[in-house]
């Protein structure tokens, strides 16, 4: 794999693209559905976004004519790739009653091979914290270790950012760094653009062979990193300085009830997230009696169903239900996996029906602290 | 020879309604046999003329209590129904009948009747609940038919039923499809609203309509607000309220907001 940066035309993009489906991957990747961006499957190059970019701000998002031929030439819209790995709704296993015994078949399907094209630097930190979540402790998840083995991913850099981006400040992009089999870097000239790349792995590197591509000139190279700094230094800010401790002295901050009274609690932010994994399971009986099955579903922490413990819902106000999953997705998923929830995708400040952005919220606890609440420190004494 | 376990009996009822909701149960096609298979029809006019006496087991109730007469039926039923389940916005929020109860019904009465001395009515539409103890509340314009099958399902095999009562948001995230209001600017009662249709309309890039009623937790100001920004004036938020569940008390207050 000693592969240095490559250039690749479009041509060989769909060698790419043909070369993948061969394997027998089904090719997932941003196509135009619904007046979004969206992930779906991958014919032929003409499925892509050709042309189109997309402006966002909280709560709103509009699909927009670049004027040029750009494929990647917009951020990321609803759909992040966690629908792949983590579907929205999975059937654990059935029961059937057999002469007086219970039946079991579990989920039996293999678990399908993804090939993603255009995961951008946001969405590959994202990948890392599932893969944290979901298989980096002593319980691994088998459904998305299924799926996640064997994804090959092509990454694709950010060359603009949009208005509710702010990957920088949580260093996750926009720049892929890790975490792909090649990475690409668009660049566009009118209605032509061709790409400049770096192999990630062995599977990139012997995909690579497969496709019609010569070595990247020096020029080209710092071009295509040129485009991409450009794209880190047109966002959104969040201060991560101190972060956690912040959000632990504010629990009792007056701006929570501030932001539930404009909060729907209607769970958008958490399914529209890329790292965001909660589940309920759900017990189904048929009318007979004979077969019972498990489903999991993504479920939320906005929802009262979701919190009820014997008794009752113990998050019931829209303000508890959101510092949960602020101080989650920004503190405690920092004690709970060691890395930050949040990659800076800005998808929760854009799909959120009325715009609430958490950036604004985080800014808005600076400046009060009226908090009451310490966290244990690792020693255990109380600070 | 110990004789075969008795099958659990069904009701149907029917009070100010469409029939939609129990038709869902007649439309089940596939299942319709299970479900024949399952329970003993004992009342389901719909269904059959052949009438069973109570009690019963399970008592599917459709409608709204809008007449004397229906008012003091209901109370026969709940006493002759060891489970009572209401289907439908119309049993659990007094349906589109409800719109009566911001008018005045008399002035209705002398305008659709020839001879309005002969109609006896209520002032108000008001849901099964108002009136008896009610185990279970389905909700619907019409009722899904797999959620009505999975409420037949839970009271027979006597587990919880698995009817969220989240917002209609969820499903459509779960379907991959993408908000209308966001990416649209379409007015949309999605997130006020109680999943369970499957989020049909805006798979149709049409906002929600709100039939299955307030979600549990609904912040209708809120999602208000952001619809004045949208350009939906004050007498088409009035009317987005007052459908099939103006009578749930989160979208009748919000009603009155806008008057």
């Amino acid at each position: 794999m000693s592969k240095g940066p490559f250039k690749l035309e479009r041509a060989g993009l769909l060698q790419l693209l043909q070369a993948l489906k061969t394997q027998g991957y089904l090719t997932l990747g941003p196509t135009v559905r619904e007046g979004a961006i969206v992930y779906d499957e991958l014919h032929r190059l003409e499925d892509l976004p050709i042309g189109y970019t997309d402006h966002q701000e909280g709560g709103s998002y509009r699909l927009e004519q670049r004027g040029d031929g750009a494929m990647f030439g917009y951020n990321v819209g609803p759909h992040s790739w966690k629908r792949f790995m983590h579907p929205p709704i999975l059937r654990l296993f059935r029961a059937r009653q057999a002469n007086g015994d219970l039946e079991f078949e579990s989920e039996g399907e293999a678990a399908p091979k993804y090939a993603f094209i255009g995961v951008r630097a946001c969405e590959l930190q994202a990948i890392r914290v599932q893969d944290r979540v979901f298989l980096g402790g002593p319980y691994q998840d088998p459904h998305y270790k299924a799926r996640r083995e064997q994804v090959f991913i092509v990454a694709v850099n950010c060359t603009q950012a949009g208005h509710t981006c702010f990957c920088a400040s949580v260093e996750s992009g926009p720049r892929a760094q890790t975490g792909f089999d090649l990475a690409l870097t668009e660049v566009v000239d009118g209605e032509h653009s061709y790409f400049v790349g770096e192999v990630g792995s062995e599977a990139g590197a012997r995909l690579l062979d497969r496709v019609a591509h010569r070595a990247a000139q020096e020029a080209e190279w710092n071009q295509a990193l040129a485009l991409v700094d450009r794209a880190a230094r047109q966002m959104r800010h969040l201060d991560t300085q101190g972060l956690k401790e912040r959000l632990y002295q504010s629990l009792e901050h007056p701006r929570w009830q501030v932001v539930a009274n404009r909060c729907l609690s209607c769970g958008n932010c958490t399914q529209v997230c890329p790292t965001c994994f909660c589940t309920s399971v759900e017990d189904h009986t048929d009318l007979a009696g004979q077969v019972a099955e498990r489903t999991r579903r993504w479920d939320s922490c906005f929802t009262a169903d979701f919190s009820y413990l014997h008794g009752g819902s113990v998050r019931v106000s829209t303000l508890a239900r959101y510092r949960q999953w602020l101080t989650h997705k920004l503190a405690s998923w920092q004690d709970q996996f060691g890395l930050l929830g949040c990659v800076g995708c800005g998808r929760c400040i854009t799909w959120c029906p009325v715009g609430i952005d958490l950036t604004e919220e985080v800014a808005a606890m600076n400046d009060v602290q009226t908090g009451r609440f310490a966290p244990k420190e690792a020693g255990g004494a109380h600070v | 020879m110990p004789s075969k376990p008795r099958k659990p009996t069904l009701a149907v009822w029917k009070f100010a309604s469409c029939d939609g909701c129990q038709l869902s149960l007649l439309d089940c096609e596939d299942e319709l046999l299970a479900v024949a298979g399952a329970v003993q029809n004992a009342h389901f006019l719909e269904a059959s003329s052949t009438v069973m006496p109570g009690p019963y087991d399970l008592s599917l109730v459709e409608g709204s209590i809008t007449t004397p007469h229906d008012a003091l039926r209901i109370q026969a039923i709940r006493k002759n129904s060891r489970f009572l389940v209401t289907i439908g916005a119309c049993a659990t929020a007094g349906g589109i009948q409800a719109l009566r109860n911001f008018a005045d019904v008399e002035e209705f009465t002398r305008i659709v009747y020839a001879r309005p001395e002969y109609i006896q009515t209520l002032k108000h539409s008001t849901p099964i609940s108002a009136h008896v103890l009610v185990d279970f509340e389905l909700r619907g314009c019409p009722v899904s038919k797999a959620q009505l099958l999975e409420v037949i399902s839970a009271f027979l095999h006597k587990r919880k039923p698995a009817i969220p009562q989240h917002s209609v948001c969820l499903e459509c995230k779960a379907r991959g499809t993408v908000c209308v209001m966001v990416a649209q600017g379409i007015p949309c009662l999605g997130p006020v609203t109680q999943a369970g249709c499957g989020a049909i309309c805006p798979a149709y890039q049409r906002g929600c309509y709100g039939c299955f009623g307030p979600q549990e937790n609904p912040n209708t100001v809120a999602l208000s607000a952001w619809w004045t920004q949208l350009g939906v004036d004050e007498a088409a938020q009035q009317r987005a309220f007052r459908t099939y569940n103006a009578g749930a008390s989160a979208f009748s207050k919000e009603a009155e907001r806008h008057g």
